[in-house]
């Protein structure tokens, strides 16, 4: 059985005229890698505000049609039933910090679900250490850089151990290295532990070789939906995609008339260009 | 122009985040500034506006000492647009916010209204003009922000991380709108992670890693320059990685953009009469 799953589902916010998310038929299994991506207001966010059920428990609206995660309704699930099954990572990691240590931040979500000390402890120790930010363990949150306070706030998250790990656009307050080190640690625990990953990303550069299956959203419908090399051979980028630039320089040679194929990485790219110049 | 010399600052609890920094901007210069989270970019810009006072060193505004002028002073020269949108937003409305430091700079209602109206079509926020910026996305509301600070007319305008939460087109669009202002004669520095944006727009690039400059040069030089690049946590653009990887097949160093390489490739494809091209 699919782990979340949606049939004929739109969501309309209360005080809008148009359904933000529209007839989403959509199933997703349990340990998938999925990058969803499109423009500005395609409802990639409402997507995922229905994934812990801030829809519709927090953002009132109408509801249209069937929207399950792991067997639980959202329109009569609890946020705090859901917010143990889903983790959500923001963008902004400043709209989810409070506490004055990085650990205190780390332990708050594990504490909320009253399990014994020694198994917080272990679980703050175990998602400090998969990000990387042992070091920062008394620092205040606050001080922190913005990619530092992305970690605290994937790390804080980690710590419930949630079967879903949605991340709407978690790495654009990072450096690229630090993104890439994100990245790579959620394709980690995707791989391992066997979470399902929702991410939400513009830069599609990093994310689109680590993901199984592509989403792509416009004007709140599902309009791509598949494998990464397959989506982005079509037309993905007329709909205000960020390619990754390999990518759309083979786009572009295709224009002119060169088609020998779509790569999705430098390597790809650069071993057809060589084949072609040897 | 904006001097700074030998500028070193250190925070309240004894960090310092700039480490002796010696940098011109000319007038009319477009500069990006880029390093890894916590290098001191920020830092460093908000000396620009005067809102940070050196610990040692100076920093000249068109000849003015920061230190002898106020933040108010020096903001009718500098406009400085912050990171995150939520510290600067506050107004009921998008219009309102805008209005605001024109307001309180004592233009007329009239000019205001017409210069509020005008920046608000540049930035493709007319529809949202009666709207509370806090309903707004993430990238709708660094527009605004965007949009409160040009609207002053400022002659030189500091962007911290303005490609953050935009997608493909409105980062298109935000290029096209920089490049605008730039001709126009402003000076227009950005701080930046997004190397992929940076290698089209193609600035002056002042890299900066722990508190120092370790690098300033054309965009082409500098981010195809691999050891450079990886000192200051990022990473190239994909072009120049495969142009690197091809440079035996006499495909030029210094691509950073899928534009030029188009070219470059075309270029070496018809010089050896591949025949995959027609």
């Amino acid at each position: 059985m699919p782990q979340i799953k949606a049939e004929g589902f739109s969501f309309t916010y209360s005080g809008s005229k148009s359904p933000s998310v529209r007839d989403l038929d959509l199933a997703i299994e349990r340990g998938e890698f999925v990058l969803l991506t499109g423009p500005s207001g395609c409802g990639k966010t409402t997507f995922c505000r229905c994934l812990n059920g801030l829809i519709p428990n927090f953002y009132p609206g109408h509801l249209e049609g069937r929207f399950e995660v792991c067997g639980m309704d959202i329109a009569r699930a609890k946020t705090y039933e859901l917010a143990k099954l889903v983790g959500h990572v923001f963008q902004n990691p400043e709209n989810q910090l409070f506490s004055l240590s990085v650990e205190r931040e780390v332990a708050f979500g594990p504490e909320n679900l009253g399990l014994p000390r020694e198994e917080i402890r272990e679980r703050v120790e175990w998602a400090m250490e998969l990000v990387g930010i042992s070091d920062l363990r008394d620092r205040a949150p606050y001080e922190l850089s913005g990619g530092q306070q992305q970690k605290v706030a994937i790390a804080s998250v980690l710590a419930m151990r949630p079967e879903v790990l949605v991340l709407d656009e978690p790495t654009s307050f990072l450096d690229p290295k630090s993104a890439k080190s994100i990245l790579e640690t959620i394709a980690k625990l995707n791989e391992e532990l066997g979470m399902t990953v929702i991410l939400v990303e513009h830069r599609l550069d990093l994310a689109s070789r680590l993901a199984d299956r592509v989403l792509i959203m416009n004007e709140g419908r599902l309009v791509l939906d598949g494998e990464p090399r397959r989506i982005f051979g079509k037309a993905a980028h007329l709909l205000g995609v960020g390619l990754p630039k390999v990518t759309l320089l083979f786009q572009m040679l295709r224009e002119d008339g060169l088609d020998v194929g779509i790569p999705i990485t430098v390597e790809e790219a650069s071993a057809i260009l060589r084949g072609l110049l040897d | 122009m904006i001097e700074v010399e030998g500028l070193v600052f250190r925070y309240p609890n004894g960090f310092e985040a700039l480490r002796g920094v010696d940098l011109r901007i000319g007038d009319g210069e477009f500069v990006a500034i880029m390093g890894e989270n916590g290098a001191g970019k920020t830092t460093l810009v908000k000396h620009f506006n005067g809102l940070l006072k050196p610990t040692l060193g100076r920093v000249l505004i068109d000849g003015v000492d920061t230190r002898d002028a106020s933040v108010a002073e020096l903001a009718r020269s500098v406009g400085l647009v912050f990171q995150n949108p939520d510290r600067q937003l506050f107004s009921e409305t998008v219009r309102e916010e805008v209005a605001f430091a024109l307001r309180n700079f004592g233009f007329s209602e009239e000019i205001v209204s017409k210069r509020v109206e005008r920046i608000l079509g540049m930035l493709d926020l007319s529809e949202y003009a009666d709207t509370s910026p806090f309903l707004l996305s993430g990238g709708e509301r660094k527009r605004v922000a965007l949009a409160s600070v040009l609207v002053w007319d400022p002659k030189h305008v500091i962007l911290d991380e303005p490609t953050i939460g935009q997608d493909h087109l409105q980062k298109e669009r935000l290029r096209d709108f920089i490049m605008q202002i730039n001709d126009q004669g402003k000076t227009v520095v950005i701080v930046t992670h997004d190397v992929e944006f940076v290698a089209e727009a193609k600035p002056r690039v002042v890299l900066m890693s722990k508190g120092e400059i370790v690098g300033d040069g054309r965009a082409e030089e500098v981010l195809s320059d691999r050891d450079l690049v990886d000192r200051a946590s990022l990473i190239r653009p994909q072009i120049s990685e495969l142009a690197d990887s091809l440079s035996d097949k006499g495909l030029p160093r210094g691509l950073i953009d899928a534009y030029s390489a188009r070219s470059a490739i075309l270029r070496l494809l018809r010089e050896r009469h591949v025949p995959e091209l027609p």
